[in-house]
């Protein structure tokens, strides 16, 4: 365990990202979401929940995948570079680390993403622990521990300090670069007082999780074996109605993987053919040529939850494609989310 | 509340309409949701508070292709977008049974999120003041400082469409309600500023936008059945932020696309999850067509013509674009 | 065997497509091209199984799956049978021999021909396009004919001029010893005295055995009926076999467009046995 006077922090980036890049929650335009910090950046490690999760640091939500020329009849393939730079993404909270988790059974199965892989490689998390859960958290619900997130790092800000915790190999790595910033414990009785400091913040963070009105739902029912009930469930006629068809839900997500291939003609410079993240919650999703097999919003709201609560356990060892994270529950412009769906399906509503 | 809830039973029961659009209660103090009910009993979830700021004309497009007339309450500025859409033809009045409800400003969760308060489990209005109950205490703000930004500038109080009112009055005179500021001030300041730092604005507003079209899609003015950024035959429908360019057509033009015929409702900027002031860019349409063409309101009624879409000789010329030194 | 210009340095990505040459192309039917394709240097650009698919693209116009109708036991290049019903197909039908387009592949699961359906009798059934992809099973299956018992062949199509792969179907699979052809058009045409109608009733008059294993594809509307038929006439689900067609971007299970239930088309399918599809959600 490690701390440091919270007023250093600006210390702490600048040692980060002298030698790697630096991804931090920054304030920008009133709102906060992740981007690369330099000196310039306000960062913002108040707001407990970015707009949009950490997933841009590893899937960014565009990205060029190889550039097409075609000269002479003659096509040539520039596949894009992949990540070589190490970088450092701060104060991800637990629910976006687990995230990475889900993320991670999709892009590195078989066959591996390596676009996604080389920036997992190069990246290493330092996650923040939740000092003040929110009415809309409910990360207890998929094993999510706002006070302990496994990050390669785990931090706290308790009262004018940060607290440091290297927990995996990277951790250690990093740890070890920013001795000048980081101070040891100055022998056992202070070890020992840090321990007890976090450890009560800890408890404190646990106490308040406990009491949110969210946090003990029932996800009995969303097993693989009821796929068909819950499919034929006419529940879901009833739940899609207010929704606007938008992506919002999916866009803030930090667990929605699906993304669309398209093509950018850049002029004479060729043809970009890029991945941008896409949403099961547009028409467009499953067009084809010879029609579309989802026509209705009541299908394709149906096809979001579904595939968070069943299909994707289904193929990941019961591990749910939600963290609980309660992005949908503050976003939705029409206050539908994953919970409404939980309880309502889940018989508790 | 329990006012309308009791109306809307009574006009089921007489089979007047056959469903009523509203708001249900959610979870949270702070997150009602728009809502169909069909049968009395379900009206027990029905709800109409502060936080009930969703304008839910537009789902008058959907209710219109069912059976019978539907039931919906509007507060006085949704009656604008109302009116429009019938102007438009979107929406049929004979099919619709308007109960325009009294409104004294609708609330962003936002704002109150904003003003520092973490982990809002309900908040009741207190004259001025908004009480929050809060995981953390109780905590109180001002409630101007909660209001959804559109209601800064309140169109009034005066329901331009009903077939009949609970809790507002009839004849209140249409125009700024009490709570009204300068409509335009955003928009001045803006104009004021050298073109180098106005585009800096909205650089750095647009980018932050992540193309969930939830601004689009909740827009009462954005009715067509398929809309151009969905066709993939145009480079514009990227999903995403390819580059900045992108992102700018698409609000530019949505904004072109929706002139003359936004009513001013707000709800692109309330539904935005990054907070981008969309309505600045329909506002700054609204200012010119007032300038050129003489005040205009869009959905202040369903039969005159719109400035844009009808020609007098007293027209501004093309010529006042280079002339306002946008040629240049 | 990356033939970009990244020179074969980095492992290159699965999405990463090779560069392909139009050696051959012939017209089918109006709106159907068979397309022959080898990699720059000649070679065939992959191997791949009967059933698989590859994404084929032209940068700037799209990417879309096709599946592989020549046979593996071709060595020296592979076949798309390629009907012109959008932007991508459009462009496609619209190319000549020698240029370039990109594939990537193959994607997907294949037929069991070297384990469930080795040693049957195989009767395959299509309808339309639909052929493209059993194609490949049947030339592998005669190529390797010790392996498997008799072949019924029942093809359909909406008129005479909408059969593809006429040609080889009547100078090779009606001449191949222990193989049955029997072609169907959905109206009565001048110059055609085969057999008139749709392809589930003519199934059911041909009253086939059920000893054999069924391997289907065509229309989503024939499939339906057909499945149907094969039901009345005592062919149980696990005898049938079929490949499905959904929107596909990545091709290996990623981009979350072509599930049915937990099960993606590209990675898990096309080819489903049918009482697997039974267990799925109708969304196909």
């Amino acid at each position: 365990m490690y701390q440091m006077k919270k007023d250093r922090l600006t210390e702490l980036f600048q040692a980060i990202s002298g030698t790697k890049d630096l991804f931090l929650p920054l304030r920008k335009c009133d709102q906060t979401n992740y981007g690369l910090w330099t000196p310039e950046e306000v960062f913002d490690l108040e707001t407990l929940k970015t707009v949009k999760s950490a997933k841009d640091c590893f899937f960014p939500q565009s990205e060029v995948l190889y550039r097409c020329k075609t000269e002479d009849g003659k096509i040539s393939i520039d596949p894009q570079k992949l990540c070589d730079r190490p970088f450092v993404v701060f104060g991800m909270r637990a629910c976006d680390v687990k995230a990475v988790e889900v993320l991670d059974r999709v892009f590195l199965s078989e066959p591996v993403d390596t676009f996604y892989a080389a920036r997992r490689e190069h990246g290493t998390i330092v996650s923040l622990a939740c000092h003040e859960p929110e009415e809309t958290c409910f990360c207890r619900n998929f094993g999510v521990d706002a006070a302990a997130s496994g990050a390669d790092v785990e931090t706290w800000i308790i009262g004018d300090s940060l607290y440091w915790k290297p927990l995996t190999e990277k951790g250690e790595a990093l740890t070890e670069s920013l001795q000048a910033v980081l101070e040891a414990a100055d022998g056992e009785a202070s070890a020992c007082e840090a321990e007890e400091t976090v450890a009560r913040e800890q408890e404190a963070i646990r106490g308040v999780i406990e009491k949110l009105p969210f946090s003990h739902l029932d996800l009995s029912r969303f097993q693989p074996e009821n796929t068909m009930e819950l499919f034929d469930s006419p529940l879901w006629e009833e739940l899609y109605k207010p929704c606007l068809a938008c992506g919002t839900c999916t866009f803030v997500c930090p667990t929605c993987q699906c993304y669309d291939i398209r093509d950018f003609d850049s002029g004479k410079n060729g043809v970009q053919r890029y991945r941008c993240w896409d949403s099961c919650m547009y028409s467009d999703f499953t067009m084809m040529a010879h029609g579309n097999l989802r026509t209705s919003q009541m299908q394709r709201f149906r096809q979001r939850f579904m595939h968070k609560l069943v299909y994707y356990p289904a193929n990941n060892d019961g591990l749910y494609s939600c963290v609980g994270c309660g992005r949908c529950v503050s976003k939705c412009p029409a206050s539908l989310n994953i919970v409404k769906v939980i309880k309502k399906l889940g018989g508790e509503a | 509340m329990q006012e309308l809830i009791t109306r809307a039973k009574e006009l089921l029961a007489d089979g007047t309409v056959s469903r009523v659009l509203g708001w249900k209660k959610g979870d949270l103090g702070w997150d009602p949701e728009p809502a169909w009910f069909e049968k009395e009993e379900d009206l027990e979830g029905f709800v109409y508070n502060p936080f009930c700021g969703a304008n839910l004309s537009k789902y008058l497009i959907a209710a219109g292709k069912l059976e019978g007339r539907t039931l919906v309450f509007l507060k006085p500025c949704d009656t604008y977008s109302f009116n429009q859409l019938v102007k438009e033809h979107r929406v049929k009045k004979e099919k619709t049974y308007i109960i325009g409800v009294g409104c004294r400003g609708t609330l962003d969760p936002e704002k109150v999120r904003a003003a520092g308060m973490k982990g809002i489990e309900d908040a009741a209005v207190d004259g001025e003041t908004l009480k929050v109950a809060t995981l953390y205490g109780e905590k109180e703000m001002p409630l101007k400082d909660a209001l959804l930004d559109r209601c800064l500038v309140c169109k009034g109080k005066t329901h331009v469409a009903y077939d009949e009112l609970i809790g507002a009055q009839a004849g209140e005179e249409a125009g700024p309600g009490e709570l009204a500021g300068d409509r335009f001030a955003g928009v001045e300041r803006l104009e004021a500023l050298p073109p180098k730092e106005r585009f800096a604005f909205w650089q750095g507003q647009l980018s932050k936008c992540i193309r969930c079209n939830a601004c689009r899609n909740a827009c009462p003015a954005c009715s067509c059945l398929k809309c151009v950024f969905d066709s993939s035959q145009f480079d514009s429908s990227q999903k995403a932020n390819a580059d900045t360019f992108e992102e700018q057509m698409f609000h530019i033009i949505r904004a072109y696309h929706v002139a003359g015929r936004c009513t001013d409702c707000g709800e692109c900027s309330r539904v935005c999850p990054q907070g981008i002031p969309l309505h600045l860019l329909n506002r700054k349409f609204i200012r010119d067509i007032n300038t050129f063409y003489g005040e205009y309101q869009a959905g202040a009624d369903t039969e005159s013509r719109a400035p844009l879409t009808d020609f007098t000789l007293e027209d501004v010329e093309p010529g006042i674009v280079s002339k306002r030194g946008g040629g240049r | 065997m990356c033939e970009c210009s990244c020179g074969g340095k980095t492992k290159t990505d699965t999405l990463i497509p090779m560069v392909g040459v139009i050696t051959d192309i012939r017209t089918e039917t109006p709106d159907v091209k068979t397309f022959r394709v080898v990699g720059r240097g000649g070679k065939k650009l992959f191997e791949h199984m009967p059933g698989q698919c590859a994404m084929v693209s032209v940068p700037g116009v799209g990417e879309a799956m096709f599946s592989i109708t020549s046979s593996p036991t071709n060595t020296e290049y592979q076949e798309f049978s390629i009907k012109r019903c959008g932007t991508l197909t459009d462009y496609l039908h619209g190319m000549t021999v020698g240029e370039e387009l990109t594939v990537r592949g193959p994607y997907g699961n294949a037929f069991p021909v070297e384990t469930a359906l080795k040693g049957q009798n195989l009767l395959f059934i299509a309808g339309g396009i639909g052929l493209a992809p059993l194609r490949s099973v049947i030339n592998y299956v005669l190529d390797k004919r010790e392996n498997y018992g008799t072949v019924d062949i029942l093809y359909g199509s909406r008129s005479m001029d909408d059969l593809v792969q006429l040609k080889e179907i009547q100078e090779v699979w009606m001449k191949t010893p222990g193989v049955n052809v029997y072609l169907t058009i959905d109206r009565e045409q001048e110059g055609w005295d085969g057999h008139v109608g749709f392809v589930p009733s003519y199934l059911k008059e041909l009253e086939f055995a059920t000893d054999k294993t069924v391997l289907v594809c065509g229309p989503p509307i024939m499939i339906k009926f057909v499945l149907a038929a094969l039901g009345e006439m005592g062919f149980e689900k696990t005898q049938v076999y079929t490949t499905l067609e959904l929107r596909m971007k990545c091709g290996v299970g990623k981009c979350g467009r072509c599930n049915i239930g937990s099960k993606y088309v590209c990675k898990d399918g096309p080819v489903f046995r049918c009482d697997e599809i039974d267990e799925l959600p109708p969304e196909y």
